[in-house]
């Protein structure tokens, strides 16, 4: 399986109602979505996060395979997770007890609340990523940190890194493949061998990946200067962020359902 | 003439299940010959280098097999390796992929790789490195030192040295000045014919394809509708110009006089052929 395969925050373009929010809107959401999730305690309020969860997923259009798929590489943390929480939470309703280790009713349900709310945060910060293109990301990440420049945080300057980044993965990872197949080709082993020759065997891997970065940093310098660039100091924007009515439903619903999550699992529920 | 790589029913689908899906080679079958020169001609994004990235088992035909001297490359694991030593690879821009200290490692990078004594890795590395025309006083320097050319020179040797016995090469004279290309063409007919070695050239220039290859193949969205000699390739002239192909100049001017009624050679590519063809017709009194 090619690299570029891998999904993971990648963009799918389209013209959803999510896909229109502002980004503004959708950060604010996923930062909301993710409080309320850790004051959910149990069923009721689980049951709210995940209906949110599900109409935000229904209405964005994503395939519901790409989201699993996303799912992969954090299998591992969530099977130790699980595990963890079956066995060392303590209880009074003991269901088997093998040895030291011993399973209660509360640490089932406990792994269970765990793993799905893991699952959950995962899903909406892939949603989000999945219905913002970056550009419009790190420019309503810009837009949201603004406040901070009032105590020297160079906010312009750190999203001009993050977009410049989140250009050029896909770019290295294209290039990564590319570099691979050469070496390949050259009879080059990237999967056998124990752990000193799989290092080893990243060499000719690694040397022309970290040149050709180079070179493409370079280059893009040398781009940017030729066009002016200064920093953030009095530049204006071609796109300009503008709240519209739907954004401000999307809040004060998404508020709502955080502080009546929070009440209700306050209460226990 | 007995085949040494074929595709059967090959197809190739990029990030098959993602939104991104696409094919790349659909049902392709594709024959190279045992010492043939054969040329691979197709526009940007036709499927050039999915299909011979198929051809050394670099990639896994979505459908279909891809059979070297008869036998299916996937047969297993160690089949699929030995294929990548019999059946050399030069990517496109392979200047990218010089990692080493100094030029002659580089080269033994792939020789030392298949398990080769010291001493035949030495003597393939001085022998990849004169096909290619690099001097003996260059090989302990840095291939960074280089000039694009010159690296590119290293790349085609480091596969050379594995002495394969199918050269093929993605687009080898892109971005060079037309000595570049002469020179590098030279070398691949020299490899070529010293080691009787079958060479399957990629390219999407007409011109140096037509006066280098015995045969053709031109790629288009995926699928080979044309093969066969220069010449009987290029009587498709309007059909690959509609594929954004278009035939070399000098053939089209032929190919017009002949429609205007002259009786001429056909098999023209090149001025200098174009002159020979013409001035052997004024002497035998051709046309009307
Ligand atoms: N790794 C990849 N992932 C997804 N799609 C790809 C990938 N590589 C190639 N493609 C697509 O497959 C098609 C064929 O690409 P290929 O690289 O084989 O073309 P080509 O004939 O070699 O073109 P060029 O002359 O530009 O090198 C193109 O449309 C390309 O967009
Ligand atoms: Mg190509």
């Amino acid at each position: 399986m090619a690299l570029k395969d891998i999904t993971l925050g990648q963009y799918f373009p389209g013209t959803s109602l999510i896909h229109k929010l502002d980004p503004r809107t959708k950060i604010l959401a996923v930062v909301l979505y993710i409080v309320a999730l850790f004051l959910a305690k149990s069923f009721v309020t689980y049951l709210i996060m995940f209906g949110v969860l599900a109409v935000a997923v229904a209405v964005s259009k994503v395939p519901m395979r790409s989201l699993v798929r996303g799912m992969k590489p954090v299998v591992f943390i969530l099977v130790f997770t699980a595990v963890i929480n079956v066995f060392y939470t303590p209880g009074d309703h003991v269901l088997v007890k093998v040895w030291v280790l011993t399973v209660t009713m509360e640490g089932v349900w406990n792994a269970f609340f765990m793993v799905v709310r893991i699952l959950m945060l995962i899903s909406c910060t892939f949603l989000l990523t999945y219905t913002t293109s970056p550009i419009l990301l790190t420019d309503g990440m810009e837009a949201l940190m603004n406040p901070l420049k009032a105590i020297h945080v160079p906010v312009h300057e750190l999203s001009m890194m993050m977009s410049i980044a989140l250009r050029f993965i896909p770019t290295l990872i294209e290039e990564t493949d590319k570099i691979m197949s050469a070496q390949r080709a050259r009879g080059a082993d990237f999967d056998g061998g124990n752990l000193i020759q799989r290092a080893k065997a990243l060499i000719p891997l690694l040397v022309p990946l970290f040149i050709s970065a180079f070179r493409r940093a370079d280059e893009l310098a040398v781009a940017m200067e030729c066009r002016c660039y200064h920093g953030g100091e009095g530049r204006t924007r071609m796109r300009q962020l503008q709240y519209k009515t739907g954004d401000v439903v999307v809040l004060v619903a998404m508020l709502v359902i955080a502080v009546a999550v929070g009440i209700l699992g306050f209460r226990g529920y | 003439m007995e085949a040494i790589l074929e595709t059967k029913k090959l197809s190739h689908i990029y990030s098959a299940g993602t939104p991104f899906e696409r094919a790349a080679l659909l049902d392709v079958d594709f024959t190279a010959y045992q010492g043939e020169y054969l040329g691979i001609i197709g526009h940007t994004g036709s499927g050039k280098s999915t299909l011979i990235q198929h051809l050394n088992g670099l990639l896994k035909p979505t459908s279909g097999q891809v059979l070297f001297q008869g036998t299916d490359i996937w047969r297993d694991a160690k089949t699929t390796r030995e294929t990548r030593f019999q059946v050399g690879l030069v990517f496109q821009y392979p200047e990218y992929q010089l990692f080493e200290e100094t030029i002659y490692k580089d080269i033994a990078f792939g020789p030392k790789n298949m398990g080769l004594s010291e001493d035949e890795v030495d003597r393939r590395v001085r022998e990849a490195a004169r096909f290619v025309g690099l001097k003996e006083e260059q090989l302990e320097k840095s291939p960074f030192e280089l000039s694009g050319g010159q690296k590119r020179r290293v790349a085609i040797a480091g596969v050379i040295a594995m002495e394969p016995k199918v050269l093929i090469l993605d687009e080898p004279t892109a971005g060079l000045d037309p000595v570049g290309v002469e020179s590098i063409l030279g070398n691949i007919r020299d490899y070529h014919e010293a080691h009787n070695a079958t060479i399957i050239l990629v390219s999407h220039s007409m011109e140096d394809v037509a006066r280098t290859v015995d045969r053709l193949v031109v790629v288009n969205d995926g699928t080979l509708p044309y093969q066969g000699t220069p010449s009987e390739v290029f009587q498709h002239g309007q059909e690959l110009e509609a594929m954004g192909l278009g035939v070399p100049q000098m053939t089209r001017v032929f190919n017009r006089l002949k429609g205007m009624g002259f009786d001429i050679g056909s098999s023209v590519f090149t001025i200098e052929q174009a002159k020979k063809a013409i001035l052997d017709t004024l002497s035998t009194g051709g046309g009307t």
